[in-house]
């Protein structure tokens, strides 16, 4: 493939386009030669995060495993979308079972690859937040544990999308969903504790932990590519804008998904055997506000009497994070 | 070679000489010492070329299993009781896939209230999961069956449980005849799975199916199991070629010849209800014996050829269908529909109660005379149910029922009478 050679100032650092590197930095998707592992055709909404994420994860994902690669993939808006046949979009062999169990399911078929000796092949599991902090946890867990060679990729929407937009644990505090609607006295979700899943996967000490946004499809790429480097078991968080889910328009999912990082409220990092190695840096930290605004989800924190109080424990929400994940240079922490 | 051993260690050998290359473990009594013992095997190498897993559940367990078998290799594991309900919606699903994955059920009670003595609800419960179910009279029974359900199993694409009685079976020390493994590599060829995750050749399975074919893809399900009905009695006759014996089949009759009474049970029950229609027959009473061996596919014809000549037909089963009565029953009674014969359903030995022959001397003769109830709850103790009824009528916070009924009948949890 030729590429046009172009001169700028920004060459050399993965914030500009494609078009501005060296051939062997440029992304994956910008390959003639990808795999298309997500075809195009399939049914997901203008401007989903999710479409977005797992075509370049898993694209990446090929690559690095030659095509010699397999998917499990939970129940959710991923699998419905790319599946009613005849027009599955899947260009690699991949199984769904049901919500609760693609971790397991990937243990299974590594599994079988092993005693049959095809160690070329590799696998990769998937799944929303829903299947993911929630009804598929335990399964995870036991895949994180047993450290069984699975790369396991969570795209997280922060609510149950295929059903309608219900809470899962993974839904920010204040968020409207269809189960936490914005009326009474406390509008939205709960602050509750909060179930930040990379943590939970890093509590595990497994080979390497990434969270990754659409915002940076580059640094998703590099991730997915740099976690296929490990065997074991292998986590990756990916922030996925929802439009319809959010109330967002289609054509925000990428600006809302780097406000989020931007405010800190989603943290961007790399971990190795439990350990912190990495983080992608902010490089012009935004208030919270200005990535709740956009969102119906969160319409009820504004209007003519906005919400200050539960604004503030948002921006506390997001301050924790940059100093717990490191995210901004330390002069600026 | 015959063998002195424990019936779960029996099954452990069985199932390792059908070479399965994903196991997947997970505790739960009475099914725990097959697994323990795969898992030695394995661990210490006497079992190659095997992915021994622990995982974290029973979910899990059939979850693995599903992703090994998609994956081409031959897939085992085992359950139990809360266990098997644990997993269920992983059963359904390897069913509705075609995955042919082989399952030991040792069965047991369904609480609450907590129980691990044997009974069938548990196996039961899962009557129309798609799986194909065979239910074992003894131990030699149990482990010729597991060689004949993966030969099965995978000629159909399609799960099977092998249902053996927890603890009676499981935990008992019979004489067995251990097959050689030329003997069973002669009879089970390597899986050639139907569907298979390859890169060499990548299709998508398990993808959403609309209105347009779901009820084909249900359709098939029941079609895979009509020609195991046809199989099963092949494969029996095959096994009994290599190995010499006679094992498995649809179902067995027992001096049925000129039986006015028929007596119907699944599983090790049998062989106590033999001992008693032994003992009748001397005394001259009519009166025989079917034992059903293949529970789904149910063989209806066998069935109803079997029992169309008797007066009566005595079902006695381990299970109760609470607010109708009787699992088995009901599937026997669709089996003899438009025939005029008294049917009697008797549910015995729910949790472990033991059921003796003495129970069942009266039991088959109250039958011969028609004093049967239509359904008779075995050696029932009415005497507890009432005064639980009267404390229940008398005061509304009466307190957890079971624990009061224990404290009536003091600090012998189980008696044989």
């Amino acid at each position: 493939m030729t590429f046009q050679p172009i001169k700028f100032y920004q060459t050399g650092t993965f914030t500009v386009g494609n078009r501005l590197l060296d051939p062997e930095q440029r992304t994956v998707q910008s390959h003639r030669n990808r795999s298309n592992a997500i075809n195009s055709g399939h049914r997901a909404c203008q401007g989903c995060g999710e479409a977005l994420g797992a075509r370049y994860a898993i694209d990446a994902a090929m690559e690095a495993a030659n095509g010699q690669l397999i998917a499990a993939n939970a129940t959710g808006c991923l699998e419905v979308f790319t599946t009613p046949y005849p027009e599955s979009s899947w260009q690699l062999p991949w199984m769904h079972s049901v919500f609760g169990n693609a971790a397991a399911v990937g243990t299974g078929i590594a599994a079988a690859l092993k005693v049959k000796g095809r160690t070329e092949v590799r696998v990769v599991a998937q799944g929303g937040d829903g299947g993911t902090t929630d009804i598929g946890l335990g399964c995870l867990s036991g895949m994180f544990e047993r450290n069984d060679d699975v790369l396991y990729i969570c795209y997280d929407n922060e609510a149950y999308m295929n059903t309608g937009v219900q809470r899962s644990s993974a839904t920010p505090p204040a968020a409207r969903t269809a189960t936490t609607m914005p009326v009474g006295p406390e509008p939205g979700n709960v602050f509750g504790q909060g179930k930040f899943l990379p943590a939970i996967a890093m509590a595990h000490n497994i080979p390497y932990v990434a969270t990754a946004s659409v915002a940076y499809l580059h640094d998703l790429e590099n991730k997915v590519k740099r976690a296929m480097e490990f065997h074991g078991a292998r986590y990756i968080h990916v922030f996925v804008p929802c439009p319809l889910g959010w109330g967002s328009a289609s054509h925000d999912t990428i600006r809302i998904a780097r406000l989020a990082h931007e405010t800190g409220l989603f943290p961007l990092f790399e971990a190795e055997h439990g350990e912190l190695v990495s983080t992608l840096p902010i490089r012009k930290k935004a208030p919270v506000e200005e990535y709740l605004r956009p969102q119906r989800r969160f319409a009820h924190l504004f209007g003519a009497n906005p919400r200050v109080e539960t604004i503030a424990k948002i921006q506390a929400l997001a301050d924790r994070n940059i100093r717990k994940y490191r995210q901004l240079p330390e002069e600026e922490a | 070679m015959l063998k002195q051993i424990e019936g779960s260690r029996a099954v452990a050998e069985a199932v390792a000489m059908c070479r399965p290359e994903v196991i997947c473990a997970y505790p739960i009594s009475p099914q725990t010492h097959i697994v323990e013992a795969l898992g030695a095997m394995v661990k210490g190498g006497a079992l190659q070329k095997c992915e021994f897993i622990n995982v974290e559940s029973e979910f899990a367990a059939m979850s693995v299993s599903i992703g090994a078998s998609a994956a081409g290799a031959r897939a085992y594991t085992a359950t139990a009781s809360q266990g098997l309900l644990f997993m269920s919606e992983a059963v359904y699903n390897a069913a509705g896939l075609g995955l042919p994955i082989v399952m030991t059920v040792a069965n047991r009670a369904i609480g609450a209230p907590i129980n691990i003595w044997n009974d069938h609800s548990d196996s039961l419960s899962q009557r129309d999961s798609g799986w194909m179910q065979l239910y074992a009279e003894n131990n030699q029974e149990a482990l010729d069956l597991h060689i004949q359900a993966f030969k099965l199993a995978e000629e159909l694409s399609l799960p099977i449980m092998v249902c053996m009685d927890g603890f009676i079976l499981t935990h008992a020390y019979e004489r067995v005849d251990m097959p050689a493994q030329e003997q069973v590599d002669s009879y089970l060829p390597p899986f050639e799975p139907q569907q298979v995750l390859d890169p060499r050749e990548p299709v998508s399975i398990g993808a959403m199916v609309g209105p347009e074919a779901f009820m084909e893809v249900r359709y098939l399900a029941h079609d895979k199991q009509m020609r195991a009905l046809a199989r099963i009695p092949e494969l029996a006759a095959e096994f009994k070629q290599i190995f010499g014996r006679d094992t498995g089949g649809l179902c067995h009759t027992y001096r049925s010849e000129d039986a006015e009474t028929m007596v119907v049970a699944m599983g090790s029950v049998l062989g106590t209800i033999k001992d008693t229609v032994d003992e009748m027959r001397d005394e001259g009473h009519r009166i025989g014996v079917l034992g059903i061996t293949s529970f789904r596919p149910f063989p209806l014809a066998p069935v109803r050829a079997a029992l169309e000549h008797a007066e009566r037909v005595v079902v006695v089963e381990k299970d109760l269908a609470v607010g109708i009565g009787g699992i088995l029953a009901t599937d026997v009674r669709m089996a003899l529909s438009g025939l005029k014969l008294h049917g009697y359903t008797v549910i015995a030995g729910l949790g472990g109660r033991a059921i003796t022959r003495k129970s069942l001397h009266k039991l088959f003769r109250e039958a011969e005379q028609d004093k049967l109830e239509r359904l008779t709850f075995l050696d029932l103790d009415r005497d507890i149910v009432e005064k639980q009824l009267a404390r229940e009528h008398e005061r509304r916070r009466s307190g957890p029922a079971a624990e009061a009924m224990l404290r009536d009948i003091g600090t012998v949890a189980s008696r044989i009478a």
